[in-house]
């Protein structure tokens, strides 16, 4: 972890090219090392942070008073900071009686405090919970008492977790989990707090600023998709071509114990929704003898989204799962024992991240969970299908193989596509989707599931999401769309995404057709659509002008009237269904 | 430890600390000589020196200084 002083010499360096995030933070400590350290943590991970910082003690007045300079910075994110040492003073103060309610009468008023700030910003809310301390008032009898404090203190860490899970936009920093990580005798400095106000000593702000700038990171899109892993002294002890299934290390005996450790973790991810591709110097089928036949195993070939084993080079074989999955490299991690491997993959791949796993593999979770990789700010119940979906993938490329014409192989697939305007199902979806496509993402405005269910609802727009399966699996929701009435005759396409799974398969003719129909159906004349270049989104640069429409300025047009169908190969599954 | 190698070192943690290569500390510094010792600074000077020398400061000693003079006084007691 880099200290407090190179955080700060980070702030001078140049942040050109970085993304641009607007923070502001409050607390009720001196806060101004922190946000130091936030806008410093923010260069590490390529975010220009432009942070205001509230004055001291000033949380409750900024949120209520609707002129503050809270609401004129118009921040992305807030983040509101406070103290435990603050919150025992007010425990302090409280009679025996209202103790007992303490965590109670506090949530009530950091909920009135939320729903002011949800209605009067669309920021994204970072509230952070409560390290642990205890007064031992009552000792460790504290447990069976709930007037003692560390029982308040726990109940509203406990509230706050609850209140996250039923607010949107609401995401929790977890403070007390760091505290708990490095210690309290290095989190708090009582010396410094007497002298200065400040909770969080020297020691710990850089620990503090990353937890805060991995969720940022995870607010605006930023997040990993997908962990590669080598096998042999990674995921079990041992070499399989050499010692044979019977002699590799796994199972509750030894050494073994800490593979299989590892292996629930990646179990764990997996089914969260994190892809497993395997990445190993081995022949492929004795590389897959342990996933099938060995008894101890956690994870199954049915977890394993690809799997590549040869001998050839594992920059070469990370570059070929890429293209199979279709996600960005710096959405990847890659584990692997050997340093050697590490790093040839980290200087060939451009934004991987490849963890300096420890030599002793009792260390590796510890070692990971310290890195918090895998911070998200969504999940839902597509997540657990998408381990399916990219085998199916890989199938349909195999198959792909087979075709010498492209037309062909698309009309094999029997594409059906059911398209329909956002409901109360496909919102959620839609919205995680908002958040996570980069590539195939015209303008990549970001939208929650609040923004969504707004725009569903509003007259000024018309809305279609898209799902396609074939022959091999469902894809699910793949595509949403939405075009905003600029006036009677004109439509503009506000938002077009797409998941990347589907490329290739005639999807945006699809599409196009689709919205082109819509459009003459409700009386519109002009489709306006406009491209916004980011880091990611090369691929759509000329998307508008290979589908037909005309570059006006900087803006692309389309005429109704004129268009004619696009050739694609998909079914409309409304129509197909009611043909049975 | 002599008193001339413990200001050495304690203007190499200045210069460490607030990221400038030419800071020349004598025992009347105050921090009206240097650029950058302000309070928020002077927390972070006195964690790295505690660090460094391996020794604590009470929350007292920490304000009490009037030069670099008297914080040396202040660490040769321990």
């Amino acid at each position: 972890m880099l200290d407090f002083t190179a955080l700060k010499r980070n702030i001078k360096k140049s942040s050109a090219g970085f993304k641009q995030l607007k923070v502001a933070f409050m607390g009720d400590s001196a806060t101004q090392l922190i946000v130091q350290a936030i806008k410093g943590m923010g260069m590490e991970y390529l975010m220009d942070l432009d942070l205001f910082e509230a004055e001291f003690n000033q949380i409750d007045r900024q949120i209520v008073d609707l002129d503050s300079e809270l609401y004129q910075f118009n921040a992305d994110v807030i983040i509101i900071f406070e103290s435990t040492h603050k919150l025992l003073q007010k425990y302090n103060k409280k009679t025996l009686q209202d103790r007992s309610t303490f965590a109670d009468s506090c949530i009530l008023h950091t909920k009135q405090l939320i729903s002011i700030l949800q209605n009067k910003t669309k920021s994204k809310i970072i509230f952070c919970n409560y390290t642990e301390e205890d007064d031992r008032v009552f000792g460790q009898y504290a447990s069976k008492v709930e007037e003692s404090f560390i029982y308040q203190l726990r109940k509203l860490n406990f509230l706050l977790q609850e209140l996250a899970v039923h607010t949107n936009n609401i995401y929790i920093c977890d403070v007390s989990t760091i505290q708990n990580t490095i210690g309290r005798e290095r989190f708090w400095s009582p010396a410094i707090y007497t002298n200065t106000e400040m909770v969080v000593s020297i020691d710990a702000l850089p620990y503090f600023a990353q937890s805060a700038v991995q969720l940022i990171c995870a607010i605006q899109g930023t997040f990993k998709k997908c962990i590669i892993l080598d096998l042999d002294n990674t995921l079990w002890g041992g070499v399989i071509g050499d010692d044979g299934i019977e002699n590799i290390q796994i199972g509750q005996l030894g050494i073994g114990k800490a593979f299989t450790e590892f292996q629930y973790w990646i179990k764990k991810l997996q089914e969260r929704g994190i892809i497993v591709a395997v990445c190993s110097k081995n022949t492929e089928s004795i590389a897959k003898e342990p996933f099938e036949n060995h008894p101890d195993m956690v994870l199954r070939l049915a977890d394993i989204a690809v799997f590549v084993a040869n001998w050839e080079n594992k920059a070469d074989n990370i570059q070929k799962i890429q293209k199979i999955l279709n996600i960005g490299f710096d959405s990847m991690v890659f584990l692997d024992d050997n340093p050697f491997e590490r790093n040839i993959v980290r200087e060939n791949i451009q934004g991987i991240t490849v963890p300096e796993i420890p030599e002793d593999p009792a260390l590796y979770l510890d070692y990971l969970y310290s890195l918090n990789l895998f911070e998200t700010i969504s999940y839902s119940g597509e997540d657990l299908k998408r381990t399916q979906q990219y085998q199916k993938e890989v199938e349909r490329t195999m198959d792909q193989e087979s075709y010498t014409n492209e037309n062909d192989f698309l009309k094999s697939l029997n594409m059906l596509s059911e398209s329909k305007p956002f409901d109360s199902f496909s919102i959620p979806r839609i919205a995680q989707l908002s958040q996570r496509s980069n590539q195939f993402n015209l303008r990549t405005v970001r939208y929650t599931e609040e923004d969504i269910k707004r725009i569903s609802i509003s007259q000024n727009y018309l809305t279609v999401s898209f799902s396609l399966e074939d022959k091999f699996g469902d894809n699910g929701l793949i595509c949403a769309v939405i075009m905003r009435k600029v006036d009677d005759k004109k439509l503009f396409i506000d938002t077009w995404f797409m998941s990347c799974r589907v490329l290739k398969r005639g999807m945006e003719n699809y599409v196009l057709n689709t919205i082109v129909s819509i459009a003459i159906e409700n009386g519109f004349e002009t489709l306006i659509g406009e491209y916004i270049p980011t880091a990611k989104n090369e691929m759509v640069r000329d998307f508008y002008l290979h589908l037909g429409f005309e570059p006006v300025d900087k803006i692309w047009k389309l005429e109704s009237a004129q268009y004619i169908n696009k050739e694609n190969f998909i079914m409309n599954k409304q129509v197909e269904n009611g043909k049975k | 430890m002599e008193r001339n190698e413990l200001l050495t070192q304690i203007q190499e943690i200045f210069r460490d600390v607030l990221d400038e290569e030419n800071i020349v500390l004598t025992e009347i510094t105050t921090a009206n000589d240097v650029d950058g010792w302000g309070s928020l600074t002077h927390i972070q000077l006195v964690v790295a020196i505690e660090k460094h020398l391996k020794i604590r400061f009470t929350s007292k000693e920490i304000l009490s200084w009037k030069n670099i003079g008297e914080m040396m006084d202040s660490i040769l007691s321990k």
